[in-house]
């Protein structure tokens, strides 16, 4: 006879007081960050030209806010764009190579040693290849530096099945494509997506730092180098607040995505922070 | 088909490993009636699964004949005349309950209407009613093993092969479980075939023990039991049961199964 | 199951001899891999110069020079009485691997510490982490000229940093922050069992911390190791660029870069060196890491 006592007790969800205690260390610590770059930094030293004070980098971005966001979106065009074709590829791959063990197996080391490549110093071959001005070279970058490490994780989700449920399917006389659809795809989503979280951190560091070698002044990489090399360093550091902030936002995105997708996931509903 | 033939007919089968050069079995000859409950039992490594993965036609064998319901396993397996259950219960985490119990029934093209009376059919079988749409991860152990086996006779397959299915769980979830397999059983009118690694569930569960010697895995002995039907929580204290593992012991001893004596200390 | 899995664990108890084979088919299919992206470039190429394709971006000599070009340039000299750019390339590489290494070291011994602290004081854990991990999601390489020019006018101790300390800076705050998150995961890896049988033993603290914490933590430790190789490397290419430092990888990019059309080959064989490179930091953790810790291996099922 089941009893509802049976069944696992779900830990009761954290009160409010509970979570706000628990986020109060961090929001001191930012509180104390801000105070720390505003007044103590140049107290011990630390030159203007190396890290300007909180309130003058804040105030260039008021003042700059148009220009720095019409670049900010600009590169975080090229980075979307990467993002999207380097992923794509890199998902249609890691299906070709589960569905083919052998080629997936032998060539998996050789995935890993190529993510270990420097892709952002090819930078200056693909502005050779679609122009310096052009967003596809930086695109190109994104793209291949999104592919590698999308490849790599969703291919060991496709493939970290156990026996038994391979076995499973197998007596129900279950081909390729369902076993694909029913049981390989959705236990390499967790995967899938820590890996495109990732990605979406190295395609906007890809479009930023691909202009280092070169790029149409709108962007924001380009605009950080001649600030740094006009000595506006309070320019530089308002471009760099508006990537992260770009890039923050690109992340927080997939980790909504993410926790609709994994919806069914222990880990996420078990209610974690 | 006469309830008479038998539901599988092992003839001669080896099966080895070819790069360890294991010979997991070694010509075993066994027939199992319709309707009856056997248990294989033996010591580790003996080639208990690998029997029953033969017999599944999820493991090859190197030589011998299987025949499941008159078929080649080969066609047996394409026409899902078994279900199986593993020790692990297998259960896919982003389906729930329900949805798990129909994976199979969704392959065979069911609609979904017929989908959704078989599931609750099924749920009323194992007792777990209720728990539709609850997800594996909030199930105990013991319910999520009998999610498995709710799955695995969702299609209604003449024969359920079983590896160990309550060997990850305590002792009175197993002694429970064991009730609820002998009812479905009866209920169902199928035949059950069941690896184990304890005596006393063999005995208790089984119309016939088949004892296995360890590798390379033969079939030593058959050792019927007698019990009467059904057997109820009463036959665990009855002096037959106690012979009868008894006999099973011995035989496991006569084939170097030490493993066995920690069972007997538990029984006693 | 068990039996299967027996036969199975017999297969990979194998011989001496099968052991050289397995060396040898590992070098044999490395040839394959490369012999296949050579057909691969080479291939392109021609398909894409015979039909004329302009999409996604027009093929020559100059876009994709022939490979046995970019090998020959190796053995080139780029000025009349200069060294091979082979040789050249090496030094090069050299003075940016030095770069690299000491700011890894110096990254991954900081964010040990720093990890071995936050892990220990739940309440630095809770402030901190959050940063710690956001921070990753920043383009922190955007810094890098910044803080490399930066630190060119500072004078700290009296003497302004040399060029390769100031990008080895890069590297290391580029190897500081996965080490940190990893250290703490894996330092409270440990199954509280684990703890409590050390305990059992009357363990303290800083026992259980170095017989039990750190061999725990050490596959966490690798896994950071992994991504900061590549991101040192990375990072102290791009430290060379706005600083105008020319001894390294990065100088030499820029230089070659400037040249483009007259001589392709040469920056194509820089790129190859600083992928060589990379590729090297990735294999020196990778090898060290089979000598350190006994993980089983992985296998795709």
């Amino acid at each position: 006879m089941t009893t509802a006592a049976e069944a696992i007790s779900r830990p009761d969800r954290p009160s409010v007081g509970e979570r706000i205690l628990r986020w109060l260390p961090a929001v001191v610590v930012f509180a104390l960050g801000i105070a720390a770059w505003q007044w103590v930094l140049p107290w011990i030293g630390v030159e203007r030209f190396l890290l300007p004070p909180f309130s003058d980098v804040m105030t260039t971005l008021r003042d700059e806010r148009d220009l720095l966001l019409h670049a900010g979106w600009l590169t975080f065009k090229e980075a979307l764009g990467g993002f999207a074709i380097g992923s794509s590829l890199a998902v249609a791959f890691a299906l070709v190579l589960a569905r083919w063990r052998p080629l997936g197996n032998a060539l998996m080391p050789y995935l890993i040693a190529a993510n270990a490549i420097p892709i952002i110093a090819f930078a200056p071959i693909t502005n050779a290849w679609f122009g310096i001005l052009s967003p596809w070279s930086k695109i190109a970058i994104a793209a291949v530096l999104c592919f590698f490490p999308v490849l790599v994780n969703t291919l060991r989700g496709l493939t970290s099945v156990r026996p038994e449920s391979i076995e499973l399917m197998t007596s129900y006389a279950a081909g390729q494509v369902a076993l694909f659809r029913h049981v390989r795809i959705p236990s390499s989503l967790p995967f899938l997506f820590a890996a495109l979280k990732v990605a979406s951190v190295l395609a906007m560091i890809g479009a930023v730092v691909g202009d280092y070698f070169g790029g149409s002044t709108d962007s924001l990489g380009v605009k950080i180098l001649s600030s740094v090399s006009l000595a506006q360093y309070e320019t530089a550091w308002a471009a760099i607040v508006v990537a992260s902030l770009f890039g923050i936002g690109f992340y927080a995105a997939i980790a909504l995505v993410e926790r609709w997708a994994l919806r069914w996931h222990p880990a996420t509903r078990g209610a974690r922070e | 088909m006469s309830h008479n033939a038998a539901v599988v007919t092992i003839r001669n089968v080896t099966k080895t490993f070819p790069r360890g050069r294991v010979t997991a079995l070694q010509e075993i000859d066994l027939e199992v009636a319709h309707g009856e409950f056997i248990s294989l039992i033996g010591p580790s490594g003996c080639g208990k699964s690998t029997l029953l993965r033969v017999i599944g036609d999820l493991v090859q064998p190197s030589s011998g004949d299987v025949l499941v319901n008159g078929k080649p396993a080969r066609q047996a397996r394409r026409d899902r005349d078994y279900g199986i259950v593993f020790q692990a219960a297998v259960l896919y985490d982003w389906r729930t309950i329900a949805k798990n119990i129909a994976l199979p029934l969704e392959l065979l093209g069911w609609n979904r209407s017929r989908r959704a009376k078989r599931v609750q059919e099924m749920l009323e079988l194992v007792e777990l009613t209720g728990f539709e749409s609850h997800h594996p991860w909030q199930l105990s152990g013991g319910m999520q093993q009998r999610v498995s086996i709710a799955r695995a006779l969702s299609f209604s397959p003449a024969l359920l092969l079983m590896d160990e299915p309550f060997g990850a769980l305590d002792e009175m979830t197993r002694e429970r479980l064991n009730m609820e397999l002998l009812r479905i059983w009866s209920e169902t009118g199928s035949t059950v075939i069941f690896v184990t690694h304890s005596i006393s569930e063999a005995v208790f569960l089984s119309t016939r023990v088949a004892v296995m010697s360890a590798r390379p895995g033969r079939i030593s002995a058959v050792v019927p039991v007698d019990l009467p039907q059904p057997r109820t929580a009463d036959t665990r204290e009855e002096p037959r049961f106690f012979e009868l593992v008894t006999e099973v012991r011995e035989r496991l001893h006569a084939v170097g199964a030490d493993k066995v004596v920690e069972e007997l200390e538990a029984l006693e | 199951m068990s039996e299967i899995a027996a036969a199975s664990r017999v297969r990979r108890l194998q011989p001496r001899a099968s052991a050289t084979t397995a060396v040898l088919a590992k070098i044999a299919t490395a040839l394959l891999v490369l012999a296949g992206l050579w057909a691969l470039w080479e291939g392109y190429r021609w398909t894409w110069i015979h039909f004329d394709l302009h999409r996604p971006f027009v093929v020559d000599d100059t876009t994709m020079p022939r490979v046995h070009d970019i090998v020959g340039a190796l053995f080139d000299r780029t000025q009349p009485d200069g060294p091979l750019l082979i040789d050249f390339l090496f030094h090069s590489a050299l003075f940016t691997a030095k770069e690299a290494a000491a700011g890894f070291a110096i990254g991954a011994a900081i964010g040990f510490f720093l990890g071995a602290i936050v892990a220990r004081f739940v309440f630095l854990q809770r402030g901190l982490m959050p940063y710690i991990v956001a921070s990753q999601t920043i383009p922190i390489l955007a810094v890098a000229p910044m803080v490399v020019v930066g630190l060119g006018s500072l004078t700290v101790f009296g003497s302004t940093p040399t060029n390769w300390v100031r990008v080895a800076v890069i590297a290391a705050y580029l190897t500081f922050f996965p080490v940190t998150v990893n250290t703490v995961r894996g330092l409270q890896s440990a199954a509280p069992e684990a703890v409590e049988l050390m305990r059992s033993y009357a363990a303290g603290e800083w026992k259980i911390f170095w017989k039990l914490r750190v061999p725990s933590a050490l596959p966490f430790l690798f896994s950071a190791f992994r991504i900061a190789a590549t991101a040192c490397v990375v990072g102290a290419i791009i430290g060379e660029l706005p600083s105008s430092i020319q001894d390294g990888l990065g100088g030499a990019i820029l230089n070659f870069n400037q040249y483009y059309a007259l001589n392709p080959a040469a920056l194509w064989a820089t790129n190859l060196v600083a992928a060589a490179l990379g590729i090297c930091f990735f294999l020196v953790v990778v090898i060290a890491e089979r000598l350190i810790v006994r993980r089983p291996p992985e296998q795709l099922v």
